[in-house]
């Protein structure tokens, strides 16, 4: 088509400036301008911004000198920010594999409704994803309330004293992945779905008479099957939860004492409400090597195992 | 090692019946192959005696026990699909060790297993493949093997050859029927190819419409149908029927198909025709090779008679021709040197001593 489309105008213009048309003609030229939009789009999008990020990290306070790796230095003594380091991890991980057990438990419920009713129930679970997050959180907010919630209502009628969800480190903690996981696990749910849908039924059949128990098709059958959506979607999430701001925003704001922040909210913190936009770059930044290490694993198998399965 | 006995299975689908009730005993080592039209219900009883559809009502037995509630996993059969149903995930040797694995043989009696059966496929070589770099044929073997290195008490397969291209389908049937003669394990094959069933089975089971219409040794079906279905389902080209009546004449039985066209009845059927003289609804069943061309020497109950042929369809060994008698289309086979040509006249000759009487309104084979 691109050839079709190049020999057009060149045919009608004269071959006086045919050295430009023959460029023009060749495919590899009209790739490139074909790709041009979204190559201006990602380099005024993404490589500019970054490469700012980069440049305003190696500001001082005032943004007036050039302080080098100053603000790393700074970063690396101290302890808020190994705790954000910490917090970060703690999140984005017990947050991805529990989205990850929850969707793939779902997802095999809902598989097994018949499929006239399955709509429904696949609506209905999505709904936690489609919500605005920040307007879902602002409900778990009231849930959470120490004296007029729900939940401590509910604990009260069982005679369990009242939780503080969002005042003391580890129920805080506990609160923000519960929020995250309660958002993220639909999206886990209805990919693991759409991999379940694509596992032939005759396989299963196979596996029962080869002697199979349900686990055992499952972990010989189910999950090999579906390795690269779960080490995919896995990964997507790992990101996506890593760099969360609005729950924890909405939530806690960090506290108590700065233990629930994870990289966004500090960074928010330190750069926009203090005032210091090159440390919270700095801050920033550091999401970058810990998501490129975990990409490029789990990226690299996928591929290695694409070209068998 | 182990008879199988089907007891009155029904299978419903929610107000649909599939299978409606039918009885059959499979002996040890016997090789039964189930053939009918698609929506007879062969498939689905297939799946009933593995275990992979419940069965509304009724008996299944395997080997003596009653299985109707045992889930596959306990029945100790194998399965060949249709589209093998390898794990593409797993090599060739995993794919057949999968079922010894889950039963924790040792190990190295799985690898004497599958080295054996790898040697009556002859798939040897591949056992460090992935399905997906193996071509149908090899991919057929393969699911044959996972059944074999089972030792299961029952062998089924459900359509195994269809995916097959018709060479590769014609040299995978001998090569069961060889496995068959190895392994002798009592099997029951699914299919819509008489060909296959005929060539295959022990005993072949005509289904239809949910019912077994006949079951038999292929040659028996072939030569003695008990109903008209089973008539026309068994050969190729399909047996002719043609309309007709049965007229008698002087202590002797003639079939009339035409005004013009009549032929007497071999005086060994008289007896067991003359009730029927003079009824409606009846039909002639004559095979293909039963109408050839005339020769000189003149056999009993063989009878000549003259035709414009229609259409003439040269096979090469053999020449198939078509004519119409009272409105319908009738097939003969001809000696490709007999001077068949379209639209030319020729000189047939009927062998009445293979006739079938049906009464079309029962399908009876008279």
């Amino acid at each position: 088509m691109a050839d079709i489309a190049a020999r057009g105008p060149a045919a009608v213009t004269g071959d006086s400036r045919s050295g430009l048309h023959k460029l023009m003609q060749r495919k590899s030229t009209i790739a490139f301008l074909m790709a041009l939009p979204l190559i201006v789009l990602i380099l005024s999008l993404v490589a500019y911004p970054a490469g700012y990020a980069i440049y305003l990290a190696m500001l001082n306070k005032g943004m007036t000198r050039f302080v080098g790796l100053g603000n790393f230095d700074f970063l690396f003594g101290r302890e808020t920010f190994w705790m954000v380091v910490y917090q970060s991890c703690l999140f984005a991980i017990t947050a991805v594999i529990f989205k990850a057990i929850i969707g793939f438990v779902v997802a095999h419920f809902v598989h097994n409704i018949p499929s006239k009713g399955q709509r429904k129930w696949r609506g209905m679970l999505l709904v936690p994803w489609v919500i605005p997050p920040a307007m879902s959180t602002l409900a778990w907010l009231w849930l959470f309330d120490p004296s007029y919630s729900a939940f401590n209502w509910i604990l009260a009628n069982f005679g369990i004293d009242r939780v503080p969800w969002l005042g003391e480190t580890g129920w805080a903690r506990f609160s923000v992945i519960l929020v995250n996981v309660w958002i993220g696990a639909p999206f886990f749910m209805i990919m693991y779905l759409a991999a379940l849908k694509s596992v032939p039924e005759q396989l299963y059949e196979a596996a029962s008479i080869d002697g199979a128990t349900w686990w055992q098709r499952i972990w010989y059958v189910t999950l090999p099957m579906m390795r690269n959506i779960i080490a995919i979607t896995a990964l997507f999430s790992l990101i996506v939860t890593f760099a969360n701001f609005d729950i924890v925003r909405v939530l806690t704001k960090g506290d108590p004492l700065n233990t629930t922040h994870v990289f966004a909210t500090w960074a928010f913190r330190v750069g926009i409400e203090s005032g210091d936009i090159p440390l919270g770059s700095a801050v920033s930044l550091f999401m970058v090597p810990i998501l490129a290490v975990a990409a490029t694993f789990i990226l690299r198998d996928i591929s290695k195992r694409g070209s068998e399965v | 090692m182990a008879q199988v006995t089907l007891r009155k299975v029904v299978k419903k689908y929610d107000e649909v019946l599939a299978v409606r009730g039918i009885d059959l005993d499979i002996v040890d080592k016997e090789f039964i192959v189930l053939v009918g039209p698609s929506g007879c219900g062969k498939s689905t009883t297939l799946r009933m005696i593995a275990g992979l559809e419940e069965i509304s009502d009724g008996d299944i037995a395997i080997g003596g026990d009653i299985v109707n509630d045992v889930p596959p996993k306990d029945r100790d059969i194998a399965m060949v699909f249709q589209n093998y149903a390898l794990y593409p995930h797993m090599n060739v040797y995993e794919n057949m060790s999968f079922g010894l694995k889950l039963k924790r043989t040792p190990k190295d009696e799985i690898e004497r297993r599958v080295k054996q059966a790898a040697q009556i496929l002859d798939i040897t070589e591949l056992l460090d493949r992935k399905p997906k770099q193996l071509s149908g044929g090899q991919r057929q073997r393969v699911a044959m093997g996972r059944a074999i290195v089972r030792d299961p008490k029952v062998f089924l397969f459900d359509e195994p050859l269809s995916n097959l291209d018709a060479k590769l389908r014609v040299q995978m049937r001998t090569e069961i029927k060889k496995v068959h003669q190895k392994v002798r394990t009592t099997t029951v094959y699914v299919t819509h190819d008489q060909v296959e069933a005929m060539t295959l089975a022990d005993r072949v089971v005509v289904m239809n419409a949910g019912l077994i219409e006949q079951v038999g040794a292929p040659n028996d079906l072939y030569h003695s149908p008990a109903t008209k279905f089973v008539a026309g389902f068994i050969g190729s080209p399909a047996m002719n029927f043609l309309p007709c009546q049965l007229e008698q004449a002087a202590g002797a039985l003639r079939v009339r198909l035409s005004d013009k066209l009549s032929f007497p009845v071999p005086s060994d059927r008289t007896a067991r025709y003359t009730s029927h003289a003079g009824k409606s609804g009846l039909v002639l069943g004559l095979r293909p090779e039963h109408i050839a061309e005339t020769r000189p020497h003149v056999e009993p109950n063989q009878h000549d008679f003259d035709m414009a042929i229609d259409v003439v369809e040269p096979m090469g060994m053999e020449t198939l021709v078509y004519f119409t008698i009272n409105g319908t289309e009738v097939c003969g086979r001809v000696n490709p040197n007999a001077g068949a040509a379209d639209g030319k006249p020729m000189k047939l000759r009927a062998d009445l001593s293979n006739m079938h009487l049906i009464d079309d309104a029962s399908g009876k084979v008279l």
